[in-house]
C-alpha cells in the first residue's frame, strides 16, 4: 500500500512534508515553514469560513510544524472547533491537535471540556474513546476537576463497551497520577479490583496498572485484589500457549499481562491464605521451570517475553525475602545469563543479581559468582554492563572477599571511563574502610587510590583517612611511613600531597628518628611540591609547616625563612599572605608551651556515619547504598571507628582549629554547619590583634570557639547576599541617598559582640569592618576599622552613626568624619566616643555610603553597643547574693527564658562567656554546682542599675533556664533577650 | 513509561509521546540529550541504560530509533517489546512501514499509539484489537468522505 493512500490523505499537507523534505537547508525550511504559517493564518482570519476539511488540513500542517520543533502560537481555537464536528477524522485532528499543544493552563480549557463532555456522553464508543484518549494525553488538574468523578463510573458500568473500559481505567490513572485528591474510588473500590476478573484480556490488561497505581497508595482498601492476582496469575502460567489466541505473544501467553500481575503483587506482602499462598509459590515455580525449557522460537521476542516474565517472578522472589528455595534457584538462572550471548540479559542478570545479594538467603549462592563478575568487569565492552558489574562486586563484598574485590576494582580504575569513575572511586574508599582488618592495608588502598584515579578523588575521601588516622593511634606511624614514601613519587597528585602534608604535620615525629625522613629531609620534601600546588594545598601545607616548627624545634629557623620570604608573606593570596603572617608571628613570639598547646596533636574525630558514605548516597539516591550496608553494620558493628565515647577535647580542638583554620576546620565535623571553603580574605593588622588574643590561654581559646573563627566563617556567609543588595540597590532605582534599611542580619552580627568587644563586625566581598572597644564607668570607646578588600579606589566614603527613637535620650555617641576616599587596599581608622546616659534597649546605627566602580553602596549595621557593655562586676558573698535576690522580688523586677542549647554547653566556653559579659561570675554561691551566678551594677550617667543573674543549664536535655533579676525591670528584659542568644 | 521518542539515524525526531508533564523547553532538551547519547552507543552494546533517574529502553529497526523512558521499577525486557509490539502494528497497518510512512502520515502514527498505549500504559496488547479500531475508525472516515467523492 502506497503511503499515502491510506485513510483519507490529506493532499496539501502531504505536498507541504514534500517540501520541507526538500528544503536543501535549515535557512530554506524556515522560509517555507514561515510561508506556510503566513498562508493559514490568513486563511483562518480570512471572512470566508472555511469548510471541515481545509480546517483540519492547515490544524495538521501547524501541528507537523510545531512538531518539527517550531513554536506555534493560533490555530488553537480552530482545533477545538473541530472537535464538535460531526465527522470522525475532523474530530479526530482537533484531539490530535490539544493533546499535543494545549497545556494545562489554556483559557481554552473550558471550551474544550465542553467538547469532551458532549463526547462522552454520544453513547458513541468511538467518540467516547477518543474524548478518553484527550484527557489521558492532557491530564491536567483542570480536565481532573471536570471529569474525574464521571470516569469510575463509565469504567465500571455493565453496558460499557470493552474498549471504553480499557481508555476509561487508563484515563483514571493519568489523572490520579496528577490529582490523587480529585479521584475518590471510595463506592467503585471493590467493583475496580474485580475487573482482574474480567473476560476481556485486554480490560483486564488496562485496568491492572489502574489498580496497581492505586494499591501503591492504599494497599488496605485494595488487599483483595492479592488472590484475584494469583488465581488470574495461575490461569495464565498453566495455559498452553494458544489458549489466549491473539494475546499469546510469540508462543508466550499473556507476557505483559503476566509482568503487570506479578508487579501488582510486588505491593503486597506474601499472601497470608496458604492456599494463595501455595497456588503462587506453584507459578512462580513453574515460570522458574520454563525458563529452562527448551525455547519454542528461536526469535528473539520469545526469549524477552519468557524472561520479562521471569525477571519480574524474580523480583518479586526477592520482594518476599522469605522462600530460600526460590532465592536459590533465581540466583543459579541469573548465573546462567551472567554468560549469555545477549548482552541485555548479561545487563540485567547482574542488575538482578545485586538485589538478590542483599537477602541473606543469597548473598552466598550470589558470591559463588565472583569470578564471572570480574571477568565481566574487564571484558564487557558495554561500558553500561561494566557498571553493572562493578555494582555486584560492591553489593557481594563482605570481609571474606573484600581483599580481592577492591584490587579488581583498584586495577579496573586504572582503566575506567571517566563516566563512572567518581562513583568508583567512593565505592573503593567505602569497601577499604568497611572490610578494613588492618588499617595498614586501609591506607595502602586509599593511597593507592590517590595515585591511579587522583582527580576523581573527592575531598570527602581525603578527608575521611585523616580522620581514620587520626583516630587511630596503631596506624599513625605507618601512615606517616606511607605518605613520606608516596610523596618521594616526582609527579604526585596534589591529593596525595594534603594528605601527606597533613599526616606528616600530624605523625611525622613517628619517623623522624629514621634519618632517611628526618623532620628537615621531611620539611624538603613536603616544601619541594609547595609550587606546584593550588592556594588551598599551600594554605594546608603552611599549616604543616607551622605544625613542624612544634614537633621539631630544629626546623624553626628553616621554615621561618619560608615564611618570612616575600612570595609568602607578601604572597598576593590574601589567605596565604595571612597564614605566613600569623603563623610567622606566632612561632616567634609565642613560647614554647603556648605553642605546644596552640599546635598540640588533633584531638580524634567525632564517631559519624562516613562522610564518603553520605556522599554516594547523594549521588545514587537512597536505594544505592545497598542493603547490606545495613545488614554489615548490624552484623559487626562499625568496627573502623569503633568507640564512639572520645569525645574532642573541645579547648584543645579549639586551639588546634584556631592554628589551622578553615580548609581542616570542614574535617573537624564539629562545625558542620559552617560554610566550606576558603576564609573571607581579610587584610590589616587587625586579625594579627584578634590572634594574639585567641592564642594563648585556654579559657580564651574557647571563647573564640565560639567567636573567633565564626568570625572568620561568618562573613563569608552574608558577603553573597550583601553583594547582591548593594547592586540591587544600583540598577534598580537611582542611588538613594537614604541611608539603607539594616542589614537583615544586623541583630545576628550584634549578638557576637555582647559577649566580647573586638573582632570582625562586618565582611562583604568589598569591605571588611573590624571593631575593637573598651569601656570604663558609663563612659565608652570604639574603634571602628574600615578595610578597603578591592584594588579600586572607593570614593564618597561616609560614615553616619545615629541613635533611631528613644535612643537619643539614652545614649550619646559622638564621632568625626572619616576621609573621603579609601584607597584599595588600605584600612582607614575612625573613633566613636559612647556615652550611656541612661539605661537602653536598642543598638545606634552606623550607615556606611560609598561609591565604588560608580556603583553606590549604602548599607546600615547595627553597633555592637549593649547595655551588658557598662556592666561594673561586682564580687559578693552567697549571704549576700540571696539576700539581694529576695530583696528584688517583685515580679516585674524578673526575666526569665527557658530555651534549647545552641552552643556548646562546656563549662570552660560558659564562663568565658559570662566574664565576657561583663559581670562578676560567683563562685560557691548557688548550692547547685552545676549552675552559675553573676552579679553586676550597669553605670549609666542618671542612676545605677544593680543585677543578678543565674543560669542553670541541663545538660541533658540540652536547655537552659536563665533568670534575671535588676532593679530596673526594662535592664532585667533586655539583658535576658540579650543573653538567651549567647549560649 | 514517562514518554517515547522515534527519531532517525540523522537525529531527527519523527514522533514523540509524552505521559508525563513537561515544559516544552524541557522535552526539546530531554530529546536532544537522549538522541545524541542514543546515537553515540555502538551497534551490539546493550539496549538499557540509566539516565538521570530513568531507565532508557531503546532499539533500532533499519533506519529509525525507537526509544522508551521507563521507571526504576519496570520491567525493560517488556518494554523492549512493547516498542516491537508497536513496530509490529505499524507495519501491518502501512504494510511493510518504513521512516517515511511514518512522516508523510504521522497523525495515524500517532493514533495507533493511542490505541496501543494510553497514559504510558499499555491498553490493548492484541494486535488484532488495535488494528480493528483503528480500521473501524477509517471506516468512518471513509463513509464520511464518500459523498464528497460521488456527488
Amino acid at each position: 500500500m502506497p503511503a499515502v493512500s491510506k485513510g483519507d490523505g490529506m493532499r496539501g499537507l502531504a505536498v507541504f512534508i514534500s517540501d520541507i523534505r526538500n528544503c536543501k537547508s535549515k535557512e530554506a525550511e524556515i522560509k517555507r515553514i514561515n510561508k506556510e504559517l503566513a498562508n493559514i493564518r490568513s486563511k483562518f482570519k480570512g471572512d470566508k469560513a472555511l469548510d471541515g476539511y481545509s480546517k483540519k488540513k492547515y490544524v495538521c500542517k501547524l501541528l507537523f510544524i510545531f512538531l518539527l520543533g517550531h513554536d506555534i502560537d493560533f490555530g488553537h481555537m480552530e482545533a477545538v472547533n473541530l472537535l464538535s464536528s460531526n465527522k470522525y477524522t475532523e474530530k479526530q485532528i482537533g484531539y490530535l491537535f490539544i493533546s499535543v499543544l494545549v497545556n494545562s493552563n489554556s483559557e481554552l480549557i473550558r471550551l474544550i471540556n465542553n467538547a469532551i463532555k458532549n463526547d462522552l456522553s454520544s453513547r458513541n464508543p468511538t467518540f467516547m474513546c477518543l474524548a478518553l484518549h484527550c484527557i489521558a494525553n492532557v491530564g491536567s488538574r483542570e480536565m481532573a476537576e471536570a471529569f474525574a468523578s464521571e470516569i469510575p463510573r463509565i469504567l465500571v458500568a455493565g453496558d460499557t463497551m470493552d474498549s471504553v473500559k480499557q481508555s476509561a481505567a487508563l484515563c483514571l490513572l493519568r489523572l490520579y497520577k496528577t490529582s490523587p485528591d480529585l479521584v475518590l474510588m471510595g463506592e467503585w473500590t471493590s467493583r475496580v479490583v474485580h475487573l482482574l476478573n474480567d473476560q476481556h484480556m485486554g480490560v483486564v490488561t488496562a485496568a491492572i496498572s489502574l489498580i496497581t497505581c492505586l494499591s501503591q497508595k492504599n494497599p488496605d482498601e485494595f488487599k483483595t485484589c492479592v488472590s484475584l492476582a494469583v488465581s488470574r496469575l495461575s490461569r495464565i502460567v498453566s495455559s498452553a500457549s494458544t489458549d489466549l489466541q491473539d494475546y499469546t505473544y510469540y508462543f508466550v501467553p499473556a507476557p505483559w499481562l503476566s509482568c503487570k500481575l506479578l508487579r501488582l503483587l510486588q505491593c503486597y506482602p506474601p499472601p497470608e491464605d496458604g492456599a494463595v499462598k501455595g497456588r503462587l509459590v506453584e507459578c512462580l515455580e513453574t515460570i522458574l521451570n520454563k525458563a529452562q525449557e527448551p525455547p519454542k522460537s528461536k526469535k528473539v521476542q520469545h526469549s524477552n517475553a519468557k524472561n520479562a516474565i521471569l525477571f519480574e517472578a524474580i523480583s518479586l522472589i526477592i520482594h518476599y525475602d522469605s522462600e530460600p528455595n526460590l532465592l536459590v534457584r533465581a540466583c543459579n538462572q541469573l548465573g546462567q545469563f551472567l554468560q549469555h550471548r545477549e548482552t541485555n540479559l548479561r545487563y540485567l542478570a547482574l542488575e538482578s543479581m545485586c538485589t538478590l545479594a542483599s537477602s541473606e538467603f543469597s548473598h552466598e549462592a550470589v558470591k559463588t559468582h565472583i569470578e564471572t563478575v570480574i571477568n565481566a568487569l574487564k571484558t564487557e565492552r558495554d561500558v553500561s554492563v561494566r557498571q553493572r558489574a562493578a555494582d555486584l562486586l560492591y553489593a557481594m563484598c563482605d570481609r571474606s572477599n573484600a581483599k580481592q574485590i577492591v584490587a579488581e576494582m583498584l586495577s579496573y580504575l586504572e582503566t575506567a571511563d571517566y563516566s563512572i569513575r567518581e562513583e568508583m572511586v567512593l565505592k573503593v574508599a567505602i569497601l577499604a574502610e568497611k572490610y578494613a582488618v588492618d588499617y595498614s592495608w586501609y591506607v595502602d588502598t586509599i593511597l593507592n587510590l590517590i595515585r591511579i584515579a587522583g582527580d576523581y578523588v573527592s575531598e570527602e575521601v581525603w578527608y575521611r583517612v585523616i580522620q581514620i588516622v587520626i583516630n587511630r593511634d596503631d596506624v599513625q606511624g605507618y601512615a606517616a611511613k606511607t605518605v613520606f614514601e608516596a610523596l618521594q613519587a616526582p609527579a604526585c597528585h596534589e591529593n596525595m600531597v594534603k594528605v601527606g602534608g597533613y599526616i606528616l604535620g600530624e605523625f611525622g615525629n613517628l619517623i623522624a628518628g629514621d634519618p632517611r625522613s628526618s623532620p628537615l629531609v621531611q620539611f624538603n620534601l613536603l616544601h619541594s611540591k609547595f609550587h606546584l600546588c593550588s592556594v588551598p594545598t599551600r594554605a594546608l601545607l603552611l599549616s604543616a609547616y607551622i605544625k613542624f616548627i612544634n614537633l621539631f624545634p630544629e626546623t624553626k629557623a628553616t621554615i621561618q625563612e619560608v615564611l618570612r620570604c616575600d612570595s609568602q608573606i607578601r604572597n598576593s593570596d590574601v589567605e596565604l599572605q595571612q597564614r605566613a603572617v600569623e603563623y610567622l608571628k606566632l612561632s616567634s613570639i609565642a613560647s614554647t608551651d603556648v605553642l605546644a598547646t596552640v599546635l598540640e596533636e588533633m584531638p580524634p574525630f567525632p564517631e559519624r556515619e562516613s562522610s564518603i558514605l553520605a556522599k554516594l548516597k547523594k549521588k545514587k539516591g537512597p536505594g544505592a547504598v545497598s542493603v547490606t550496608e545495613l545488614e554489615d553494620n548490624k552484623r559487626e558493628g562499625g568496627e573502623l571507628n569503633g568507640g564512639g565515647d572520645r569525645g574532642p577535647d573541645t579547648a584543645a580542638m579549639a586551639a588546634s582549629n584556631a592554628s589551622t583554620p578553615s580548609p581542616s576546620a570542614d574535617l573537624l565535623g564539629i562545625r558542620s554547619a559552617a560554610p566550606v571553603g576558603a576564609p573571607p580574605a581579610s587584610t590589616g593588622s587587625l586579625l594579627v590583634d584578634v590572634f594574639s588574643e585567641a592564642g594563648p590561654a585556654a579559657p580564651s581559646a574557647a571563647v573564640n570557639d565560639d567567636g573567633f573563627l565564626r568570625d572568620l566563617e561568618q562573613p563569608t556567609e552574608t558577603s553573597d547576599s550583601l553583594l547582591v543588595e548593594g547592586s540591587g540597590d544600583s540598577d534598580s532605582a537611582p542611588p538613594s541617598e537614604d541611608p539603607a534599611p539594616p542589614l537583615s542580619e544586623a541583630d545576628e552580627l550584634l549578638n557576637k559582640f555582647v559577649c566580647k568587644n573586638n573582632g570582625v563586625l562586618f565582611e562583604n566581598q568589598l569591605l571588611q569592618i573590624g571593631i575593637k572597644s573598651e569601656y570604663r564607668q558609663n563612659l565608652g570607646r570604639m574603634y571602628l576599622f574600615y578595610g578597603n578588600k578591592t584594588s579600586v579606589q572607593f570614593a564618597s566614603f561616609t560614615t553616619t552613626v545615629s541613635c533611631p527613637g528613644d535612643l537619643q535620650s539614652q545614649l550619646n555617641v559622638q564621632t568625626k568624619p572619616v576621609e573621603p576616599l579609601v584607597e584599595g587596599g588600605a584600612q582607614i581608622q575612625q573613633v566613636l566616643n559612647i556615652e550611656c546616659l541612661t539605661d537602653f534597649s536598642d543598638a545606634p546605627l552606623l550607615n556606611i555610603k560609598f561609591r565604588y566602580g560608580g556603583a553606590l553602596q549604602n548599607l546600615t549595621l547595627k553597633l555592637p553597643v549593649t547595655i551588658n557593655k557598662f556592666f561594673q562586676p561586682t564580687e559578693m558573698s552567697s549571704h549576700d547574693f540571696f539576700q539581694r535576690w529576695k530583696q528584688l522580688s517583685q515580679p516585674q523586677q524578673e526575666a526569665q527564658k527557658i530555651f534549647k542549647a545552641n552552643h556548646s554547653m562546656d563549662t570552660e566556653v560558659l564562663k568565658a562567656k559570662l566574664l565576657g559579659l561583663g559581670t562578676a561570675l560567683l563562685d560557691n554561691v548557688d548550692p547547685n554546682p552545676e549552675n552559675y551566678v553573676c552579679a553586676g551594677v550597669i553605670q549609666t550617667k542618671s542612676q545605677q542599675v544593680g543585677c543578678l543573674l543565674r543560669l542553670e543549664p541541663n545538660a541533658q536535655a540540652q536547655m537552659y533556664r536563665l533568670t534575671l533579676r535588676c532593679s530596673k525591670d526594662s535592664v532585667s528584659r533586655r539583658l535576658c533577650e540579650l543573653l538567651a542568644q549567647q549560649f | 513509561m514517562q514518554f517515547m521518542l522515534l527519531f532517525s539515524r540523522q537525529g531527527k525526531l519523527r514522533l514523540q509521546k509524552w505521559y508525563v508533564p513537561l515544559s516544552d523547553k524541557e522535552r526539546k532538551k530531554i530529546s536532544r540529550d537522549l538522541v545524541q547519547t542514543i546515537l553515540a552507543r555502538k551497534p551490539k552494546m546493550c539496549s538499557f541504560l540509566e539516565w538521570r533517574d530513568l531507565k532508557i529502553v531503546y532499539k533500532r529497526y533499519a533506519s529509525l530509533y525507537f526509544c522508551c523512558a521507563v521507571e526504576d521499577q519496570d520491567n525493560e525486557l517488556i518494554t523492549l517489546e512493547i516498542i516491537h509490539r508497536y513496530v509490529e502494528l505499524l507495519d501491518k497497518y502501512f504494510g511493510s512501514v518504513c521512516e517515511l510512512d511514518i512522516i508523510f502520515n504521522f497523525e495515524k502514527a500517532y493514533f495507533i499509539l493511542d490505541e496501543f498505549l494510553l497514559g504510558g500504559e499499555a491498553q490493548e496488547t492484541s494486535k488484532k484489537n488495535v488494528l480493528k479500531a483503528i480500521e473501524q475508525a477509517d471506516l468512518l472516515q471513509e463513509v464520511s468522505q464518500t459523498p464528497k467523492i460521488f456527488t
